[in-house]
């Protein structure tokens, strides 16, 4: 799947901007501040309907104007989809394929895939265990729509469980028969989240792995763990073991929505251990994996976004990370960079194609292509 | 809002408690009744009060009904072995519109939802218990909607009717007559392969 063009009316610090793209690598280069990373963000709302960092649409256009637009040609399967995706001030969003309206934006995300990698990644690390839930669900979710239905509805007796809990502790009283019917619900869907979350980790982590040795030339061993919330113990088991917790919190708290995900290096636990490089090459394999899981799944390379990944990298890790993307196992890139000199270095011995954009305040300057490339 | 009539503030308030009925529709409600004649909103009124005053709900399957009995338990043809499980009043006219059943019904009056605030207790599941216990009925149909809340009560009733000897069974889910397989959505499709049935040609 590869982005053939890309075109912007008032879109944050853009009041217009035209660009075609190579099938391979394509460079952001710029200052601070002038635009690269908005770039990458106007992709991503081209395959996912929103920004990926500002949930509120209407933020997203430029200051002072009233709409916005993001035109761009995807070639999938050697066929051209145009796709448009226009805001305007106090109006529903508007998300066109062929020129033709969708009726849901669902029916879009999902269809075109991407990889984003940001260094707002590192919350998967430090933030709370939601997140590292979702980034697990979201990925099983956009191949797998039976998954999706299991964790919508799992979800749902989650909150009419804790619903009944909270009626219990207000009038005083207890009715097994009723929490029952309940837990039997809530061991249905969530052993099938379990089995399938189960499944995923067994084909995702060997892809993790081996990312992580590549990027780190096997210097450390990491690995991921499944922390199960049941702890070995049988769904229903489980549920009455933490009954009299569940009834002075009125919530549910065994489950796969209270599971977690355990990231270790060298058999201890990264965030407490790990410098924030090996964090960083950590977050790179994860989204790396995630990728090849992806292109996988859905039998076509996704898009890849790097934005500033030379952060807290060091140079060795930096060129393995640039060697691994321009192998032939990925397909089309796109990459910020404060500096071009050392992004022209890194690509200039490579046999891969390579374009490069100066960005300037939301203007492209004339095309800058190291000679050899 | 401010309608400087005590009179129409009532009214509105009234009406707007009415489900899909907001302040602005409700208003408008009552000025076409101030604009009519006094005929109609008698009427309405009396049309109104019936539906309180002589409405009851039938004593054996809690089906709204005239009399203390309703039409379809009292209707000697229909087969009184068999009893379908609906949520409410509205099931038994779809599923009565399709002409091909012809025994009983049991309304439940809702769905299990402590969200909402509806346990088991405040649902007519009792009373079929008792049905189903005093003998006489050898077949029960869940014709429950097909959410999560839908499963779950048809669950609370299978598990509640699982020490009588009778045949059990829920509505199949699956692809709509007509329909194209195309665009039947995954997880509907998905069910339907998994409860496959024989083909008998």
């Amino acid at each position: 799947m590869i982005l053939k063009d890309l075109s912007l009316v008032n879109f944050k610090n853009y009041a217009q901007f035209d660009a075609s793209f190579c099938s391979r690598i394509n460079c952001f280069v710029g200052n601070n501040g002038m635009g690269k990373t908005n770039l990458l963000d106007a992709i991503h709302y081209l395959t996912f309907c929103k920004s990926y960092f500002n949930p509120v649409d209407s933020q997203n256009i430029s200051y002072d104007e009233s709409f916005f637009v993001i035109q761009g040609t995807i070639e999938k399967h050697h066929e051209a989809i145009e796709l448009y995706c226009a805001i305007k001030r106090n109006q529903k969003k508007v998300f066109k394929r062929n020129k033709k309206e969708y009726e849901k934006l669902s029916d879009h995300i999902g269809s075109f895939p991407m990889v984003m990698i940001s260094p707002g990644d590192s919350e998967l690390i430090a933030g709370t265990s939601e997140l590292r839930r979702k980034f697990v669900d979201s990925i099983i979710s956009q191949y797998d729509k039976v998954y999706l239905d299991h964790l919508i509805a799992y979800t749902r007796v989650v909150k009419q469980r804790n619903a009944l809990l909270k009626q219990f502790a207000e009038s005083k009283t207890f009715d097994s028969v009723t929490l029952d019917i309940w837990d039997d619900q809530l061991a249905l869907y969530g052993s099938k989240l379990l089995d399938i979350r189960k499944q995923f980790l067994d084909q995702f982590i060997p892809l993790f792995n081996e990312h992580y040795h590549y990027i780190s030339n096997s210097r450390e061993t990491v690995n991921i763990g499944y922390e199960n919330s049941l702890k070995q113990r049988d769904f229903k088991q489980a549920l009455i073991a933490s009954l009299p917790k569940d009834r002075v919190l009125q919530y549910t708290g065994v489950g796969p929505h209270k599971d977690d995900l355990d990231f270790e290096l060298n058999g201890q636990e990264l965030k407490k251990f790990a410098s924030q490089g090996q964090q960083k090459s950590f977050l790179l394999a994860l989204k790396l994996a995630q990728f090849d899981f992806l292109a996988d799944k859905k039998n076509m390379k996704p898009l890849l976004l790097l934005d500033d990944v030379y952060d807290k990298l060091d140079e060795e890790r930096f060129t393995k990370l640039i060697e691994r993307v321009s192998s032939n196992q990925f397909g089309q890139v796109f990459i910020t960079d404060t500096h071009p000199e050392r992004m022209q270095e890194l690509f200039k011995n490579k046999a891969v194609e390579c374009r490069f954009f100066r960005i300037e305040s939301g203007c492209l300057k004339p095309e800058h292509t190291p000679e050899n490339a | 809002m401010q309608l400087g009539s005590k009179i129409i503030e009532q009214a509105v308030e009234a009406f707007a408690q009415l489900p899909g009925v907001g302040k602005k529709t409700a208003l408008r409600y009552a000025l076409h009744l101030i604009k009519n004649d006094e005929h109609y909103a008698e009427l309405l009124q009396q049309s109104i009060i019936r539906l309180k005053t002589e409405l009851k709900f039938c004593s054996k399957c809690h089906n709204v009904s005239e009399q203390e009995v309703c039409d379809i338990c009292l209707n000697p043809v229909r087969d009184q072995a068999t009893v379908c499980v609906v949520q409410d009043y509205r099931d038994i006219l779809a599923i009565e519109n399709t002409g091909l059943y012809k025994g009983l019904y049991h309304v439940l009056g809702g769905l299990i939802s402590p969200l909402e605030g509806i346990g088991p207790q405040n649902l007519n599941v009792e009373t079929l218990v008792l049905k189903c216990g005093s003998g006489g009925i050898t077949e029960v149909i869940l014709a429950l909607n097909g959410t999560m809340e839908g499963e779950t009560t048809a669950f609370y009733v299978f598990k509640r009717l699982a020490g009588f000897s009778l045949k059990m069974s829920t509505i199949a889910r699956g692809i709509a007559v007509g329909e194209e397989l195309e665009y039947t959505d995954e997880v509907t499709l998905g069910r339907s392969i998994t409860n496959r049935i024989p083909f008998s040609g």
